[in-house]
């Protein structure tokens, strides 16, 4: 069956599909990092919306995160791409406009997925905003700092730094999530290993590969994130020990 | 877009038909996911290092990767060899039913695991410490200590594992199973409706997933009486 060997299909020559599947990779890289952005903008206003004195905000983040927590990701993703495109394509055909109009799938992926991401990084701003010693507001308050000064100075820094583990378990999420944007056709990791099984027939040998790349990916930016905790905490490490 | 209200019905009654499939799915997944959690737990705190570095390992492997891609390793990947299809095996892996459950049961095992080991931690020494001064062989220890408060800890974090299950078992439809999702996907091939009937499938979901959270909270409540009258006791 196999006129090509294991080295040349995964290597760089004409015949390999290494830098293809690299590619890939990179594509489901910025697609995390993209839905992660999207992520933190959904987030931050569900924590506040859940945090507020109103109660329809309050009612409203509550709904948002029981329903993005609690339907699968592959649905959220079919409801962006194939109900954006048909609320797209019937907007298209009251212009005049005819056929199929599909929404472009890098940005529903993005957006799918980092309205999940959302629902996850919203608990974690929460519990991070709640972890700060209310005390050091007040302090910050006692000597004339203005409100957005006590953000900007006292809060969001340490906010930021209490929900960076709680972040680093989204972005791992996000990670995985992402490849369910394959079924969009979105030529990231999972789907052009699809592709490359498919033409090939060697469907084990290109998802183990897939799978190492995932890994790789999960790996160091566990690690980045890991860096960045000890980072961030350096200065409360002597108070801990 | 007018919503027919028909239309609606006659989909959530379709899809309601397809719910008793995504049921067994979960089911039988979260069964042989926790028998296997058992099992790599054991690996994990035993004192052997090799079995401890292979426990480590298949965590590792499991969690670092999409679901997705190892059901697609399960389905297409492995049986894309001659031995495995002339083997017995192949009973079970051409199924896509069982090999989502498997792929399912694999996956959930590390995370599981995981959340098991967390539990057990926390037991208290001194409960253990306790059993072993009354006198309690180590069986009867495991059996009436260790195993219901390691057990009492788990289930906030196992509901949440077992959300995430439901929603994963719509992964399942991408092999060819006709849970939830893949009759949705069907109805909306007949009829062109893609937003009624998805938003009737995220509507079963979610409530799939609050009875299970509901049921889950309500047993931890059942299991705790002792800690509650403390707390009572404490209040007044």
């Amino acid at each position: 069956m196999a006129q090509a060997g294991i080295v040349e299909m995964l290597g760089f020559g004409p015949q390999g599909w290494g830098q293809v599947l690299l590619l890939a990779a990179m594509v489901t890289f910025l697609l995390t990092l993209a839905a992660m952005a999207a992520g933190a903008v959904f987030g931050i206003a569900i924590a506040a919306a859940k945090s507020s004195a109103h109660r329809g905000l309050r009612a409203l983040g509550e709904a948002y995160t029981t329903v993005f927590r609690g339907i699968p990701e592959l649905l959220v993703i079919y409801l962006f791409y194939f109900g954006g495109s048909s609320l797209l394509t019937s907007v298209g055909r009251l212009f005049g406009g005819e056929g199929f109009i599909g929404m472009p799938p890098f940005i529903v992926g993005a957006l799918a997925v980092g309205l999940i991401s959302g629902a996850y990084q919203a608990e974690v701003y929460r519990a991070a905003a709640l972890a700060v010693v209310p005390g050091e507001i007040e302090a910050a308050r006692a000597i004339g700092m203005s409100r957005s000064q006590v953000w900007r100075r006292v809060l969001a820094p340490q906010v930021l730094r209490f929900a960076l583990p709680g972040l680093g378990n989204v972005w791992q999420l996000s990670i995985k999530d992402s490849a369910l944007v394959s079924v969009t056709g979105l030529a990231e990791l999972m789907r052009t290993s699809q592709k490359a099984a498919g033409s090939t027939n060697e469907y084990f040998l290109f998802y183990i590969a897939a799978a190492v790349l995932y890994l790789v990916m999960t790996t160091f930016t566990g690690r980045a994130f890991s860096r960045l905790e000890a980072h961030t905490g350096r200065s409360l490490r002597r108070a801990a020990r | 877009m007018i919503m027919d209200v028909d239309f609606l019905f006659e989909t959530l009654l379709k899809l309601g038909r397809a719910v008793p499939v995504t049921l067994s799915l979960v089911g039988s997944t979260l069964l042989l996911g926790a028998v296997l959690a058992c099992l790599i737990l054991a690996l994990r705190v035993s004192p052997y290092r090799a079995l401890n570095h292979a426990a480590r390992l298949y965590v590792f492997l499991f969690r670092g990767t999409p679901l997705l891609i190892q059901i697609f390793l399960i389905y297409y990947g492995v049986g894309q060899f001659q031995i495995v299809r002339e083997s017995v095996m192949w009973l079970v892996l051409r199924e896509p039913y069982a090999c989502a459950v498997l792929s399912f049961s694999l996956c959930t095992a590390a995370y599981t695991s995981e959340i098991f080991r967390g539990a057990l931690r926390s037991v208290p020494a001194g409960q253990i410490e306790a059993g072993m001064a009354c006198g309690m062989p180590r069986w009867t220890l495991w059996r009436r200590i260790i195993a219901p408060i390691t057990l009492r800890y788990a289930l906030p974090a196992y509901s949440t594992e077992a959300v995430m299950m439901v929603k994963a078992s719509a992964l399942a439809s991408l092999i060819t199973v006709w849970e939830v999702t893949g009759v949705a996907q069907q109805i909306i091939q007949q009829s062109y409706r893609t937003l009624e009937v998805f938003l009737c499938a995220a509507l079963i979901y979610l409530l799939i997933n609050f009875l299970i959270t509901r049921g889950l909270a309500l047993l931890e409540y059942r299991l705790s009486p002792h800690l509650r009258a403390r707390r009572a006791s404490q209040a007044s």
